[in-house]
C-alpha cells in the first residue's frame, strides 16, 4: 500500500485558477503550447493506457461472458448485460454467498483497523510531540520503518510469529494462556465473546439467527465478528500502517500554535481538556485525511491475505479484492471477477463520500453555532 | 506552583518514555525475529521462536535459498525498480512542469482529470490491467513488468506542486536569452527541483521494489518473477507446507535489506513524502 504517495483524493485541491491568461497567439506562447502537450504526453499516454483503458475494458468485460480466450473485443464474445452483477448481488448461489462473505469479513476488518490505526497513530504522535522528549528521531524511525518495508516480507514474519508454535503463543504461554492456531482458526470473535458471557453457545447457535438468511448469509454468520485468523491480519496491518499516519499527525501537531496551548494551560485546562479542545480542532484536516486514506486503503486489502491465508480458514478472510482476483484469474470467470472489482470501487467511493458528508455536516453545524453566538454577542 | 508543574511535566516525560519503549519493542522485535530466525535451524526456529541467539548458527536457510531462483528474482526486482524509477522521475517532472508552467489548451481539464485518477484504488485495477496487457499483446513480457508501473498520477501531482513553489524569474531570464523550453526545463528548472526529484526517486524505488499484485497479473513465466512474486510462490508452494520458517525469514530479510538501506540513507525524504499529503489536507 503506497499511502505515502497518495495525496488527499477529493480534497479542495482545485487547480489554481490563473487570473490573467496569456494571449493564445504570439510566437513564444504558441511554441509553449506545443511544448506543453509534448511535455505531458508521455505521462498522459501511460495514464490513459494503464489507468483509463483498463477501466473501460474491464467495464466491457463485466457485462460479457468472456472466458479468457482470445480478445474480449472480438465478435464471438457474448453480451450478457447485468447478469454478472446479478450473480454477485441477487441470485442465490455460491458467487453471491462468497461475495457477501467477503463483505462481512472486510466490513469487520475496516471497522477495527481504521479506528485502531488512527487512534494509535495519534497517540504515538502526541507522546512523541512532548517538548522535553529526547531521542525523538529514534522512536519515529522505529514506528515508521514497517511502513516502508515489503508487505510480502512482513506477512511472512507475522505468519511465523502467529503460527501455532510461534513467538506470540510462546509469549502467551508465559502468562498461562494457551494461544490459538491464529491463521488456522476460523472462529468468530463475536461468537466467542457471546459464548463467554453465556449469550449463546457456538455448538448450538440460536434458532432465530440460524433460521433467517439475509443477503446470502444467515444472521448467525453475519454476527460472527472477525475470525481469529482475520484478527491476526488486523494486527499485522495496524502494525504496518500506523507509522505513516503517525508522521502525518506529528507534522500537524507541530503546527499547533504554542501560545494557544499555553493559554489553555493558564486557564487551568487539564491534559485531556487541552487535547480535546485545543489540539484536536487544530489537526482536524489531518484527522479527516487519515480516516479517508484509511477507509480507501483497508477496503482494498489483498497482499496480506494472499500471503497468509488465501481467504481461508473457512473463507473467513476472503476480501472483495482477493475474491475478484480469484474468480478472474484462477476460476476463469472474468465477467464476475471484473464486476466484483467495480462493486468494490463503488463501495470505496461511497464510503469516502459518506465520511466526507458526515465531517462536513458537523463542520457546518459548528460554524452555524459560532455565527449565532457571535450575533448574540453583538446584540446583547 | 512552578515546581509542582515541573514535577508533573517530569512525570509526563517518564510515562512518555515507558510508553515509547514498549511500543518501540513491539515495532522492532518482529525485525529482530526475522534477522535471527534466518540463521536458525528449522528445529530451533520451531522450538525456540523467541530466542535471540540461534543455536547452532546455521547458514542452511541461505544455502537452500541460493539453490532456488532467488538470485534471478533479486536481479529482476533490481532491473524493474530502476527502470520504473528512472521512467517516473523523467516523465513525472516533464508533465509536472508543463502543468505548472506551460500554458497550453486543455491544461486545467487535464489537471482535473489527473486529480480524479488519483482517487482510483489500485487494487480495483488489478484484473483490468491484465486485460489491457493481454490486449496489447505484451502480457508475460519484461515490458509488462515495468511499463504500467511508470504511470504515476501522484508523482506528476507532487512535481507540479513543487514547480509552482519555485520563482518564475530564473526561467524567464533564461528564456529571454533565447533558450528553448526543453533547455530551460533541463538545465535551469530541474537542478532546482533536486529535493522533489529525490522524493520521487525514493518513493518510486520503494514502491516498485515492494510491489506485489501487479507482478502477479502481469506475467506467469518463472523467468519473469520478481522478488515479491518469487518469494510468495516459494513459501506457498512446496516449502510452505512444512515449518520451513528459517528459509522464509531469510528470504524476508534479504528482500528487506535494499529498502532498509535506502530508507536509512534518505530518511528525511521519506518523511517528506509521507507528509506531502498531510500538508495539502
Amino acid at each position: 500500500m503506497t499511502i505515502a504517495a497518495t495525496p488527499n483524493p477529493g480534497a479542495p485541491t482545485a487547480p489554481p485558477a490563473r487570473p490573467t491568461r496569456r494571449p493564445r497567439s504570439g510566437g513564444v506562447t504558441a511554441g509553449q503550447g506545443r511544448a506543453g502537450w509534448l511535455f505531458v504526453s508521455p505521462g498522459v499516454i501511460l495514464l490513459v493506457l494503464f489507468l483509463v483503458a483498463p477501466i473501460l475494458l474491464a467495464l466491457w468485460v463485466s457485462v460479457t461472458d468472456w472466458s479468457g480466450r482470445g480478445s474480449p473485443l472480438s465478435g464471438d464474445v457474448g453480451f450478457v448485460g447485468a447478469d454478472n452483477y446479478a450473480q454477485i448481488l441477487t441470485e442465490d448461489g455460491l458467487v453471491k454467498r462468497d461475495f457477501f462473505t467477503s463483505l462481512r469479513n472486510t466490513g469487520y476488518y475496516v471497522l477495527l483497523v481504521v479506528p485502531a490505526q488512527t487512534i494509535l497513530a495519534l497517540f504515538l504522535a502526541t507522546v512523541l510531540n512532548q517538548r522535553l522528549l529526547r531521542a525523538r528521531g529514534f522512536f519515529r524511525t522505529a514506528f515508521y520503518f514497517p511502513s516502508v518495508t515489503s508487505s510480502v516480507a512482513i506477512s511472512l514474519v507475522f505468519l511465523f510469529m502467529f503460527s501455532g508454535s510461534g513467538a506470540i503463543n510462546d509469549l502467551l504461554g508465559y502468562v498461562g494462556v494457551q494461544g490459538p492456531t491464529w491463521f488456522g482458526d476460523s472462529r468468530g470473535l463475536l461468537h466467542l465473546l457471546g459464548s463467554a458471557v453465556n449469550l449463546w453457545s457456538i455448538s448450538d447457535p440460536p434458532q432465530a439467527l440460524t433460521g433467517t438468511t439475509v443477503l446470502g448469509l444467515t444472521g448467525w454468520e453475519w454476527l460472527s465478528g472477525p475470525s481469529v485468523a482475520m484478527s491476526a491480519i488486523i494486527m499485522l496491518v495496524v502494525w504496518t500502517t500506523t507509522g505513516t499516519f503517525m508522521l502525518m499527525f506529528l507534522a500537524a501537531l507541530q503546527d499547533v500554535p504554542v501560545e494557544v496551548e499555553e493559554a489553555a494551560l493558564v486557564d487551568g485546562a487539564n491534559r485531556w481538556q487541552r487535547f480535546t479542545n485545543v489540539t484536536v480542532p487544530h489537526i482536524r484536516p489531518t484527522l479527516l485525511l487519515v480516516v479517508t486514506l484509511g477507509l480507501i486503503g483497508t477496503w482494498q486489502v489483498f497482499d496480506q491475505i494472499f500471503i497468509t491465508t488465501q481467504g481461508g480458514p473457512a473463507k473467513t478472510t476472503l476480501s472483495p479484492a482477493f475474491l475478484s482476483y480469484f474468480y478472474a484469474l484462477e476460476n476463469g470467470q472474468w465477467g464476475v471477477g471484473t464486476a466484483m472489482a467495480f462493486i468494490l470501487f463503488a463501495i470505496i467511493i461511497l464510503f469516502t463520500l459518506l465520511q466526507r458528508l458526515v465531517f462536513r455536516d458537523r463542520d457546518a453545524a459548528r460554524q452555524r453555532r459560532r455565527e449565532r453566538q457571535r450575533r448574540q454577542g453583538v446584540a446583547s | 506552583m512552578t515546581t509542582r508543574r515541573a514535577g508533573v511535566a517530569a512525570v509526563g516525560v517518564v510515562v512518555g518514555y515507558v510508553v515509547l519503549v514498549v511500543f518501540a519493542l513491539i515495532y522492532i522485535y518482529p525485525f529482530i525475529i526475522q534477522l535471527v530466525t534466518g540463521f536458525k535451524t528449522t528445529a530451533d526456529a520451531t522450538q525456540n521462536p523467541l530466542d535471540l541467539i540461534p543455536e547452532p548458527v546455521s547458514l542452511d536457510a541461505f544455502r537452500r535459498l541460493a539453490a532456488t531462483s532467488f538470485g534471478l528474482w533479486f536481479g529482476n526486482s533490481i532491473v524493474v525498480s530502476i527502470l520504473v524509477t528512472v521512467g517516473r522521475v523523467f516523465f513525472d517532472s516533464l508533465a509536472g512542469y508543463a502543468l505548472a508552467r506551460l500554458p497550453f489548451r486543455g491544461r486545467s481539464v487535464l489537471f482535473a482529470t489527473l486529480i480524479a485518477l488519483l482517487a482510483v484504488p489500485g487494487v480495483v485495477l488489478l484484473i483490468p490491467k491484465f486485460l489491457v496487457l493481454n490486449q496489447l499483446g505484451i502480457y508475460d513480457s519484461y515490458p509488462a513488468l515495468f511499463v504500467p508501473l511508470i504511470a504515476d498520477a501522484a508523482g506528476i501531482f507532487i512535481m507540479k506542486q513543487f514547480f509552482e513553489s519555485i520563482p518564475v524569474s530564473v526561467e524567464e531570464a533564461a528564456r529571454i536569452d533565447g533558450a528553448s523550453t526543453f533547455r530551460v526545463f533541463w538545465s535551469v528548472v530541474l537542478p532546482m527541483a533536486r529535493p522533489a526529484l529525490i522524493t520521487i526517486t525514493i518513493l518510486s524505488f520503494q514502491g516498485s521494489w515492494n510491489e506485489f499484485p501487479h507482478f502477479l497479473v502481469a506475467s506467469q513465466d518463472p523467468d519473469l518473477y520478481t522478488l515479491t512474486k518469487g518469494v510468495a510462490t516459494l513459501t506457498s508452494g512446496q516449502l510452505g507446507s512444512g515449518n520451513q520458517y528459517p528459509i522464509s525469514m531469510g528470504a524476508a530479510l534479504l528482500m528487506t535489506i535494499p529498502v532498509a538501506l535506502v530508507f536509512f540513507a534518505f530518511q528525511r525524504y521519506f518523511v517528506r513524502g509521507a507528509t506531502a499529503g498531510a500538508e495539502k489536507g
